[in-house]
């Protein structure tokens, strides 16, 4: 079933390194600034840690979009993780493009620890490009909630529901 | 190692006709080191054709095995009970694998997944570049090191040829990035291929040859070079009788 516009909550992925990205996570929260609940967190030890199967894996699972937030460029905790990740971000994208789902669902954020505001602007970016695009076409229904209702909103920090990679696993 | 490339999704898609359940077969060797190929690649390619065949609304079921050697039957054998539940395999080795493949399990139907490209060696991360083409008569020992047969762009046995400028060949190749040519606009405004510069093999040569005294082996005029051993005498074959096991009596 598709559905597009207003009429459904987006279910987003967010890959975080455990250093700048998280921590900015935490820093939205510290400083209750709001964003869409939208985002599931899921950490890794470094984006140089991303992997297009974790991409595609969680697509298969029911996201409807997905983005990595890595450190600043220059700034990674391991050297060049985040150029890493943004490399395979850019092969992704076109992989997307070939199975149908579309590079628009995947992007890269680069933030360092002290910056809250830009997390959840990075969120509410993703979360207003997936309500523009509509739900995944690999889910057959999403949860119907109202126009006013999508997007709910939530703090940051601790109550991301963030799991980490090892979980996944 | 043998080094390759994925084929487009587009051109698997269009080879797996009515398959619904597709095993990707995975080689970890070669193709593994050159990551085309591997247990990653298959993974993300079998993801891939999940998640394709839904969004066109015939889904399928397509799972992943990777074995050490396709091209071993030993390491085949090892995977008969996956590739038994599987319509059809894409296999992700290089065409000697394939053809393992298809010998091992005659009654399945076996696709390549990958274009088998050249014998090379790693140049930098993500760039392979082709260092021999098994012509089965090796003269590096001549050439100090550096083949004419396989980086020549002509092959000269006596080179270096009129081509060769400040140590690049006149022959250009063409640039491609993830095995797709790039496109630049030409003259006329007509899109054409972008190309980029070729080492001169034998100006390596020379100044190899140079740097260890011994440009010597390179003064007298080579005899034309002995193909037969190379493909003009058909597939070939080689039969090692110290390692044959005679049929006991």
């Amino acid at each position: 079933m598709q559905r597009t516009g207003e009429c459904f909550e987006p279910q987003l992925t967010a890959f975080t390194c455990s250093y700048c990205a998280y921590m900015s996570g935490d820093t939205a929260g510290a400083m209750r600034i709001q964003y869409p609940a939208t985002t599931k967190v899921i950490k890794l030890p470094c984006t140089g840690k991303t992997d297009a199967r974790y991409i595609m894996s969680a697509f298969e699972d029911g996201a409807d979009g997905v983005y990595i937030i890595a450190c600043p460029i220059g700034n990674c905790h391991h050297v060049r993780g985040n150029e890493r990740a943004r490399a395979r971000v850019v092969h992704t994208k076109k992989l997307l493009d070939q199975v149908g789902l579309g590079g628009e669902r995947l992007d890269i954020f680069f933030l360092s620890a002290g910056m809250g505001e830009s997390f959840a602007q990075a969120a509410k970016e993703m979360n207003d490009r997936i309500m523009r695009l509509g739900p995944s076409p690999l889910r057959m229904g999403g949860k119907e909630v109202g126009a006013g209702e999508a997007g709910e909103q939530k703090n940051g920090g601790d109550e991301t529901g963030e799991q980490s990679v090892e979980a996944t696993q | 190692m043998i080094v390759a490339e994925q084929k487009p999704l587009e051109e698997i898609k269009g080879v797996l006709g009515d398959a619904e359940n597709v095993l990707v077969a995975g080689c970890g060797t070669c193709v593994t080191v050159c990551l085309a190929g591997g247990e990653k690649e298959a993974q993300l390619m079998a993801s891939a054709l999940r998640i394709a065949s839904r969004v066109d609304g015939t889904p399928i079921e397509a799972t992943d095995v990777t074995v050490q050697r396709q091209c071993e039957w030993e390491y085949l054998e090892m995977i008969e009970a996956e590739v038994e539940k599987a319509d059809l395999i894409v296999s992700l080795a290089c065409g000697i694998g394939v053809q393992t493949f298809a010998r091992h399990f005659p009654d399945k139907w076996v696709v390549p997944g990958l274009n088998t490209t050249f014998l090379g060696q790693p140049e930098e991360q993500g760039i392979w570049t082709e260092q021999c083409q098994a012509c089965g008569n090796c003269m590096l020992a001549m050439t100090g090191g550096i083949c004419p047969v396989a980086r020549c762009s002509k092959q000269v046995q006596n080179g270096p040829c009129g081509g060769s400028e400040h140590g690049l060949c006149e022959v250009k190749r063409i640039r491609r990035v993830d095995g797709v040519p790039v496109m630049v606009k030409g003259r006329g405004g007509r899109m054409m291929p972008a190309t980029e510069d070729v080492e001169c093999a034998w100006h390596l040569i020379h100044d190899r040859l140079k740097e260890h005294n011994r440009l010597d082996l390179i003064t007298g005029v080579q005899e034309p070079k002995d193909w037969t051993t190379s493909r003009d005498g058909g597939p070939r074959r080689i039969v090692r009788e110290d390692l044959i096991l005679m049929d006991e009596e």
